[in-house]
Formats: C-alpha cells, sequence, structure tokens
C-alpha cells in the first residue's frame, strides 16, 4: 500500500476542485430535507391539485412517511448517484493515461485502488450523514423527536447499501472495457437486486432489505434480523473489492 | 530510497541499464514484439527508431511496468521487469508518448505529486519543482491548471514529471512529437543536457531528432530488431555516399544526357532527379570519385553546385526498413513490390546477428 496517503489526500482534493463533493452534499441534503416536507405536506398538495375527491383519501401524515419516504429517495436517486461519482474511477483514469502515470512510479496497485474506494466511502458517508441529520431535524419539527441513536443506525445501513451498489460499480470500473459499461453495470445491479426482492423471504437478505431496516431503526423499532442483509451487503464489498484488487494487479494499462 | 541517488541493491557500473533477451508481446495472432535483444549502455541517449506500429510503445510499456512479456526477459538498472513494481518504478521516469495530466491540478501541483511519490518533501520538493518549472520553460504557467495547458505545455509537463526525481532511467516516448519547432529545439536540448547523468530510452519516428541527441540507436520493424548500434558506426555501415549535381537553370537537353550517362555508370546504384537537382546514390565510392567529374565536364553542363554529401539517418533507415519490407513481401509470396528494388545485405547480416544472439 505504498503511498496510499498520498493517493488518498489527491482524491480527495479531485472531489473538491472537479465541485463532486459539493454537488453530491447539495443533492443529498436536497433529499434530506425533501423527505419530511413531501410526507407532511403531500395530502395537502393532493387535496388542492385534485380537489374533493382526495378528501379523507389520505391517512394522516406520520413521522414514519417521513422516514420511508427518505430512504425511498436514497435508494433510488442515491443510488444513481452513487453509481455515478464511481464508475469513471478507474476506467476513465485508464482510459485518459493517468493511470500509467501515477503507476509508473513508486506507488502500489492496491494503494491506488485503495485511496479510490475511501475517497467514495467517506464521500457517501459524508452526504448520507449530511442528509440523515437534515432529515431528522425537519422530521423533528413536522412530526415528533426520532431516537438519535436509531437514527444514526439508520443512516449507516443507508450509506451500506450505497457502498454496496459503488462497489459493484467501482469492479466493473476496474475490470470492464470503459466508463459506460461500469455505469451499466452499477444499473443492472440495482434492477437485479430489486428484481429480486419481490421474491418472497429472500428480500430480508439482499442490500435493498436494509432500507426497510432502516425505517424501523429510524423510528426506535427493533427490526427481526438485522445481521441477514448486512451480512450479504458486506460479503458482496468484500467480495467484489477483492476481486477488484486481484484484477488489476494482474492488468495491463 | 532518496530521490536522485542510486537505489539499494544497484547493480555495477558497467552492467547495461537496460537489456531485454528475446522479449515478445503477441496481442492474439498478432506478434508486436518479436523475440526483441537489445543491451543499452548506462548514460547513453538511446534512439528507439520505427515506424508506426513497429512495437517501440509496446516494448516501452512492458519496460516500465504497464504490460507483461509474453515470452522473454528483461531488467531496468539490474530489476527483471516481470518482479519489478515499485523496485522497477523507483528507477524510472516515464513520458507517454500521448501525456494526459488531471484537468484540475496546477502544473505544480503535478510535479509536486510525482516528486511525493518518489519521497521527496518539504523544501528539497519544493526548491526541485521550482528548479524542473525553470527548466521545462513553464515557471509562469505553472501557476494555472493543466486543463489550459496546450499540447506542447503538457508535453513540456510530461517530461518535468519524469525528471524530477532525478530517475536514473528515463523511457520516453515520442517526447516531442507533438510540439512547435521551438518546442522540440528546447525538449531536444533538454534531453541533450542530461547525457551522461542518465540514460534516457527514446522512442521517436522522427530521425532529425535522433541524430540531433542519440548515441545509439536500435531500428525497429514489425516487432523485429533491424539493427542497433551507435549512429556513426551505423551511417559508415550501411548508408552509401550520395553525390548532388545542381545544374544552373535552362539546360533541359544536356541535362537530360548527363543524367543517362550518370545512371550508365558501373558504379552508380540510383539516379534521382527532382526539382532540377540530380542526386546520385554510388555503390562503388572510390570508382565514383574518379569517375563522376569527367563525366559532369563531358556533358558540357554549367553547374550551380556539385557535393559529395554525407548519408543522413534517414537514408538508412529508409534503407533498413525498405529492404526489409522486401524480405517479408518474398517470404510471405503476398506479390507486393514494395521495397522489392531494395536490396541491402548488411541489413541481412543484422537479421541474422539479432537471430545468433537469441538463440545463444
Amino acid at each position: 500500500m505504498q503511498g496510499f496517503g498520498l493517493l488518498l489526500r489527491k482524491e480527495l482534493r479531485e472531489l473538491v476542485r472537479t465541485l463532486r463533493l459539493p454537488v453530491v452534499l447539495v443533492v443529498f441534503a436536497l433529499m434530506g430535507l425533501v423527505s419530511p416536507v413531501v410526507a407532511r405536506y403531500i395530502r395537502e398538495i393532493l387535496e388542492a391539485a385534485g380537489g374533493a375527491q382526495f378528501e379523507g383519501v389520505i391517512p394522516d401524515p406520520v413521522a414514519g412517511d417521513a422516514i420511508a419516504q427518505f430512504t425511498r429517495n436514497l435508494g433510488q436517486f442515491g443510488v444513481l448517484i452513487a453509481i455515478l461519482v464511481t464508475m469513471g474511477s478507474v476506467a476513465g483514469e485508464k482510459d485518459r493515461g493517468t493511470a500509467a502515470f501515477l503507476l509508473t512510479k513508486p506507488l502500489g496497485r492496491g494503494a491506488f485502488l485503495g485511496a479510490k474506494v475511501v475517497a467514495i466511502g467517506l464521500l457517501l458517508a459524508l452526504a448520507t450523514a449530511l442528509a440523515g441529520v437534515l432529515c431528522w431535524v425537519y422530521t423533528s419539527i413536522l412530526f415528533e423527536p426520532l431516537p438519535v441513536a436509531g437514527t444514526i443506525a439508520a443512516i449507516a445501513l443507508v450509506w451500506l447499501s450505497l457502498v454496496v451498489f459503488a462497489a459493484i460499480t467501482f469492479a466493473a470500473s476496474v475490470m470492464g472495457p470503459s466508463t459506460l459499461v461500469a455505469g451499466g453495470i452499477g444499473l443492472a445491479a440495482l434492477m437485479t437486486f430489486g428484481a429480486l426482492s419481490i421474491l418472497p423471504g429472500l428480500a430480508p437478505y439482499l442490500p435493498t432489505g436494509l432500507w426497510s431496516l432502516a425505517n424501523e431503526l429510524a423510528l426506535g423499532q427493533v427490526p427481526d434480523a438485522v445481521l441477514g442483509a448486512v451480512m450479504t451487503s458486506t460479503g458482496v464489498i468484500v467480495a467484489v473489492i477483492g476481486l477488484s484488487w486481484w484484477s488489476f494487479r494482474r492488468q495491463e494499462l | 530510497m532518496t530521490p536522485g541517488t542510486p537505489p539499494a541493491n544497484a547493480p555495477a557500473a558497467d552492467t547495461p541499464a537496460i537489456e531485454t533477451r528475446g522479449l515478445t508481446k503477441r496481442f492474439g495472432d498478432v506478434v508486436a514484439v518479436d523475440g526483441l535483444d537489445l543491451s543499452v549502455p548506462r548514460g547513453s541517449i538511446f534512439g528507439f527508431l520505427g515506424p508506426n506500429g513497429a512495437g517501440k510503445t509496446t516494448t516501452l510499456r512492458m519496460l516500465t511496468g504497464l504490460g507483461r512479456p509474453t515470452a522473454g526477459t528483461a531488467s531496468v538498472d539490474g530489476v527483471p521487469i516481470d518482479a519489478g513494481g515499485l523496485r522497477l518504478a523507483e528507477r524510472i521516469g516515464y513520458l507517454d508518448q500521448d501525456p494526459r495530466f488531471y484537468g484540475w491540478m496546477t502544473g505544480r501541483e503535478l510535479l509536486e505529486l510525482a516528486g511525493r511519490a518518489y519521497g521527496l518533501d518539504g523544501e528539497p520538493l519544493a526548491a526541485r519543482v521550482e528548479q524542473v518549472l525553470e527548466t521545462i520553460g513553464l515557471s509562469e504557467a505553472g501557476r494555472r491548471r493543466i486543463s489550459g495547458y496546450s499540447g506542447g505545455m503538457r508535453q513540456r509537463l510530461g517530461v518535468g514529471q519524469a525528471i524530477v526525481a532525478r530517475p536514473g532511467i528515463l523511457f520516453l516516448d515520442e517526447p516531442v512529437s507533438a510540439l512547435d519547432p521551438a518546442g522540440r529545439r528546447d525538449v531536444l536540448e533538454l534531453i541533450g543536457s542530461l547525457r551522461g547523468s542518465v540514460t534516457i530510452f527514446m522512442s521517436t519516428h522522427i530521425l532529425n531528432d535522433v541524430e540531433r541527441v542519440c548515441d545509439r540507436i536500435a531500428i525497429l520493424d514489425r516487432g523485429r530488431l533491424v539493427t542497433e548500434a551507435p549512429i556513426d558506426e551505423l551511417l559508415a555501415r550501411h548508408a552509401k555516399p550520395v553525390i548532388e549535381i545542381d545544374p544552373e537553370p535552362g539546360q533541359d537537353a544536356v541535362v537530360g544526357a548527363l543524367v543517362e550517362r550518370l545512371t550508365e555508370a558501373a558504379w552508380s546504384r540510383e539516379v534521382r532527379q527532382r526539382h532540377g537537382l540530380i542526386r546520385v546514390t554510388v555503390s562503388d565510392a572510390e570508382a565514383a570519385a574518379v569517375g563522376v567529374l569527367p563525366i559532369v565536364v563531358a556533358s558540357g553542363v554549367r553547374l550551380a553546385r556539385f557535393e559529395r554529401v554525407r548519408p543522413t539517418l534517414e537514408d538508412v533507415f529508409l534503407q533498413l526498413v525498405g529492404a526489409n519490407g522486401a524480405a517479408r513481401a518474398a517470404a510471405s509470396g503476398s506479390g507486393t513490390t514494395e521495397g522489392a528494388g531494395v536490396t541491402e545485405p548488411d541489413a541481412a547480416a543484422d537479421h541474422e546477428r539479432s537471430s545468433q544472439r537469441r538463440s545463444e
């Protein structure tokens, strides 16, 4: 891992200079803000738009709606952003020749990959935490205060789910022929897990199952089985990152 | 390792800086590099010549650890390339043929990143970066983002990042191909100024540049080594003397007769006439020295200039690569006539020598 610190600093500086960090933070912050607001006022909005036909149909909103909206938003747009920021991380550097520039210097290939993984993980962690905090604040204002520990655990699970898709996209970026293919594989993974999650009994063990667990934890409930989805997700992350490293060590640049 | 000092376990000074034995690279059925045997002396500026697609970049990529050989062995500063990794990278600087760097960085930041990769830091790094920026003529532009650099500026920055940590061996892939004449002169002067202090392995297809800075050259064609020698030796060995006769204008009839007489001379190998200038390539220099002037005088042609010119590397290159092309055409029975009119026994001998070394 020679040069890991140097490469990590370069990755973090790149996130700031290319405006990826501020853009991702703003988008996630909006998702954190909008989710409780939409949940709180959706009935009023629909009644104002649709008139009498919606009166009495939509139940009174509760804090659980805000959290469900939050995890749904991050499960869609958050995953898409995770795929977007990851798809070019290695394939793009190989295309541009900057990987060759770095890797003909005394910098390990493991450090090159490791710095990228850590930087992407930190970016998603920061963005998810910001979104989670804003969601918690607005839910507390518009509904009721949510348990802090449960909310932190929920944010951690949502982050884990994003990292799963980022890791799969990352592996595709390392092993695939181009940035576009890497993005396509990330999207295919999202659709595949989405399709698998409708199979009975399988959902709690999939990365997508983390979102419903996050909902329960944020509301102070104790889910029946947390370990299944966490273990699967962690296993997928470790496996695809390991596979990326194994492949990258042997690659010609 | 302290940058600029020999790495630990550095090999003896008399061992070659770069050595390859039967180095081969195949991409499916295509043999990009075919049994390459090279020995590059320390401190030399080694020109690696060949037409486009000859296998130059593939060779460089194998020697810098970016590619893997299909067969054969190679070592750089005594480090085998297949086991090189960081040990290999500590010893080399590399410039890609189309250098692309991080557009969001400034030139100065890129050099700092490159220096830090070799362990430079603090004041020594700052001083060295300043020095390199001045050397490559980017002192002012060093504060600007690379995304705003021209191709020539990127190329000079590429040379800068390759030399910033003073590695012992520099691999430069077409280092001046994207530069304008002034930029080319500057970079070639920079390369020349490093003579003796580092070993430079430079691929190019611009022959004038090679003649200006290189001590030794190797010519590669379709993956095979055609020849390898010091430039002077190569010119002496391969280049046929050329005589240029420049008649004064308005003598078409007598000039035509002169060209005919020159073509018929026993020592004449080839006579070309272009824009009035007659260029005679001779096969027997001594006989030509005695025979050419009487023919000119007898023709009655008034001359503006008569000169025995020094053969150029281009003449040698075209001879060797042309002869190789003819041999290939004959061997494959493809019926192509490209280069078939050129015969070059020395080139064949070089092939034999190369083959012998491989079999050893």
